[in-house]
């Protein structure tokens, strides 16, 4: 049996192309704030230093010394609890691109599907009385719901890709659009609208809100946790809300709760299913080659389709966690935008090879470029949009990672490349 | 009636020349799902570029010398700038496609993800905010052609027709539509045409008759990007009023569907933009739109919804893009990168 080398197992090889392709990332952006920095006279020398460090190690900053204004580095707990906050949707919307991506399909949708499951959680978490239902049972069905919404909407660019062999590409854009216009006008009509708070105009209550529904001489109206006297209560809403399990304590002053944990298992969940089940391989089998498959007696209609539920409950589930962390707050008059997290997804499976096990960590990373850029607007004269340069970088990296490969492992064969997605399939399947 | 024409053109004139731009690349086998990231690009160039020129002084003079018509040859310089920078741009995405022949999909995405971020970058640092405006004025002072251009007096009325096409309407709108029909002639009744198509279709056997593949699919890569960069020009003056943040409200993304439902031919374009145009128009301003010039709002007073007017043109697309997929072809070769030894 021939020995394999360590550095030309695949599975190393592609860490490594990743690794680089983040090197090289972050290599740009230290690059353009270098440009900027030196043609722009507003910005002085310590400033582009100060904002090369933070670009790399802004998740260590721990603020100005307020003596010397030098900035100071170290562990910052609410950095590191932020990151893994920030990570929970990632990982999640990661995923949900890179379950569809093995079926071959680029599910663009993940925008639409993350905003189906956030407009169901807050309905079911923000509806259902926690007076007679305990609160721990309506935060479950709210995650369900939002789960089940973030398919069904998955479905629909499936049913169009199976049935009418529309391009998912343009049917997931159009049903991103189709949910965003729709979420704004389920919150329009709704009574979700947050009016106890005064100052916070446009937003849905936080689900971690108590509502009371009361009657007050006759009149039914609603109040926040303090009564009124005079007042009976009908029923209480809301102050539904993911536990922190003392992950609060670890990383005091961040948003961090038990949705991080969820989303791992879930990326574990997949990668089972992915790589160990005969579903998983159906679906994979699909993406390789759909006609193949269809000879090979799968159903290759179902597990488009299926493929694409999987890919919105996913998604779904980000929407749904993000909103029951208790502290977001959503602004419903979303019709114009589509929350960039979806978009992220992509990046995050693409950076991954779109290994379940590998999103991860590439979610982990964006979020902490996420941190650094943060710090980067508050601290510097740059801006957090140097991050998404970062990204898109990576990502352009990511569209000839096996050339990258190719170049690690200094071989000089071609790899075949009949059709880009076959491609990338073909490799995964041959593991 | 004339309100309704005219902001149908506005909306839909963009919508057809980036779906143009997206037939080009298409056609020449490289798919572009950067359009949206192109368009926000030239944008961004056009914004900037009529600054430049507002800092030179270029348009107090036009003002000075109360001739309003100089200013329409400043748009069109900025518009040829924008062209120029989107085609620079693109050669991100035929680099990637042609020579490292990657995947096209993730590098359109990439580009998509890399204009925003750059923009907003540069932006917020010059700016201050995230929103880069001209430096006096809008593009109503500017570059809006009114009827006491043509020498009407303010008092004179117009038939609908003149109204609808001459006063209030942009010059982006008739060179686009030149540029159009031009280019369309091009794709089709030329040799750069034909053999640009052969390439999207069956590049070894192009390759077999002495057409040089890959410099052909640079030409339609750069000629999209050029195209987009134009089309997010024409976006920033007339639907924008002259302000880059980038994001061109999903128009790149609209302009794809157009292209996949025109089926990748010009004529269907025109008329899906035309369609897609009319529905986003009724959207935006339903509420004060008087048809018949009667003076009723009909449409408002039917009572229904202003969401449901916003999902129309989304929802419109994906039940004729349902009934026309069967019928729909397109280019062979799209999307596979050229590899000479594959015959």
């Amino acid at each position: 049996m021939k020995k394999e080398y360590f550095f030309q197992k695949d599975g190393v090889k592609t860490i490594l192309a990743s690794l680089l392709s983040i090197v090289i990332g972050l290599l740009a952006g230290i690059i353009i704030i270098l440009i900027v920095g030196l043609t722009n006279d507003s910005i002085v020398p310590s400033s582009i230093w100060d904002a090369i460090r933070l670009v790399v190690f802004g998740v260590f900053n721990k603020g100005r010394d307020a003596a010397t204004g030098a900035l100071m580095f170290g562990f910052n707990p609410t950095f590191f609890g932020n990151m893994l906050f920030r990570a929970m949707p990632l990982i999640l919307t990661g995923l949900s691109v890179a379950v569809a991506y093995k079926t071959g399909l680029f599910n663009i949708g993940a925008p639409g599907q993350y905003l189906a499951g956030t407009c169901a959680t807050l309905f079911i978490a923000l509806s259902v009385p926690t007076s007679t239902i305990p609160a721990w049972l309506v935060w479950i069905l709210a995650f369900l719901g939002g789960m089940i919404a973030g398919a069904l909407w998955g479905c629909i660019p499936g049913l169009l890709k199976a049935l009418l062999n529309i391009n998912e590409v343009i049917a997931c854009i159009m049903t991103n659009w189709l949910a965003a216009s729709l979420v704004t006008w389920a919150f329009d009509i709704s009574n979700l609208k947050n009016v106890l708070e005064g100052t916070k105009t446009g937003y849905i209550y936080k689900t971690s809100t108590i509502i009371n529904d009361i009657m007050v001489d006759g009149v039914q109206t609603i109040s926040g946790a303090n009564i009124p006297e005079g007042a009976t209560v009908l029923a209480t809403r809301g102050g539904v809300v993911t536990p922190k399990l003392g992950l609060d304590s670890i990383f005091t002053g961040s948003q961090v709760n038990v949705g991080i944990l969820i989303a791992i298992l879930l990326a574990v969940l997949f990668y089972i299913i992915m790589e160990k089940t005969t579903l998983g391989y159906q679906l994979k089998a699909c993406g390789s080659n759909r006609h193949a498959a269809k000879y090979a007696g799968i159903m290759d209609k179902r597990n488009i389709v299926l493929s694409m539920a999987l890919a919105g409950s996913l998604a779904g589930a980000a929407g749904s966690l993000y909103a029951l962390s208790g502290n977001t707050e959503f602004f419903w008059t979303t019709y114009q935008s589509l929350p960039a997290v979806g978009f992220t997804g992509i990046a995050v499976a693409l950076l991954a090879v779109n290994n379940p096990i590998g999103v991860i960590f590439s979610a982990m990373f964006m979020s902490l470029l996420n941190i650094n850029g943060q710090q980067l607007t508050n601290l510097t004269a740059y801006n957090e949009y140097i991050t998404d340069v970062i990204i898109a970088v990576i990502v352009y990296l990511a569209a000839f990672m096996l050339i990258i490969k190719m170049w690690i492992s200094k071989k000089k064969t071609r790899p075949k490349l009949a059709s880009p997605v076959v491609a990338n399939k073909s490799k995964e399947v041959r593991k | 009636m004339a309100f309704l024409i005219r902001q149908t053109l506005i909306y839909a004139v963009p919508l057809m020349i980036v779906a143009l731009a997206g037939v080009f690349a298409e056609r020449s086998g490289i798919i572009n799902l950067a359009l949206e990231g192109m368009m926000i690009f030239g944008a961004f160039i056009g914004v900037v570029c009529m600054n430049v020129m507002m800092s030179l002084g270029w348009f107090d003079a036009v003002k000075a010398s109360g001739n309003l018509w100089g200013a329409q040859w400043y748009l069109l310089l900025a518009m040829l700038v924008s062209a120029l920078a989107g085609s620079i741009f693109s050669l991100l995405l035929a680099f990637a496609a042609i020579n490292l022949k990657a995947d096209q999909t993730i590098g359109g995405t990439a580009l998509n993800m890399l204009a925003p971020a750059i923009v907003l970058f540069l932006v917020r640092i010059t700016a201050k905010q995230n929103n880069l405006l001209l430096a006096s004025g809008d593009s109503a002072t500017w570059f809006m052609i009114k009827k006491s251009m043509w020498g009407f007096d303010k008092s004179y009325k117009l038939s609908v027709l003149g109204d609808a096409f001459l006063n209030k309407v942009y010059l982006t709108t008739y060179f686009c539509i030149f540029l159009f029909i031009v280019l369309s002639i091009i794709l089709y009744k030329t040799k750069f045409g034909l053999r640009l198509r052969s390439c999207g279709e069956n590049p070894q056997a192009s390759a077999s008759l002495g057409i040089n593949v890959i410099r052909m699919r640079y030409a339609g890569v750069m000629i999209s990007g050029a195209l987009a960069g134009l089309g997010g020009c024409v976006f920033a003056v007339t639907t924008a009023n002259c302000s880059a943040n980038g994001d061109v409200a999903g128009f790149g993304f609209l302009a794809l569907a157009v292209m996949i439902f025109g089926n990748w031919k010009p004529l269907p374009i025109a008329l899906g933009a035309l369609l897609f145009g009319l529905f986003k128009c009724i959207a935006a301003s339903y509420a004060t739109l008087d048809i018949n010039g009667d003076g009723v709002f009909a449409l408002a007073n039917l009572g229904i919804s202003s969401h449901l007017y916003r999902i129309l043109p989304y929802l419109v697309t994906l039940i004729v893009l349902a009934f026309t997929s069967k019928a729909s072809r397109a280019p062979k070769a799209e999307g596979i990168p050229y590899d000479p030894s594959r015959r």
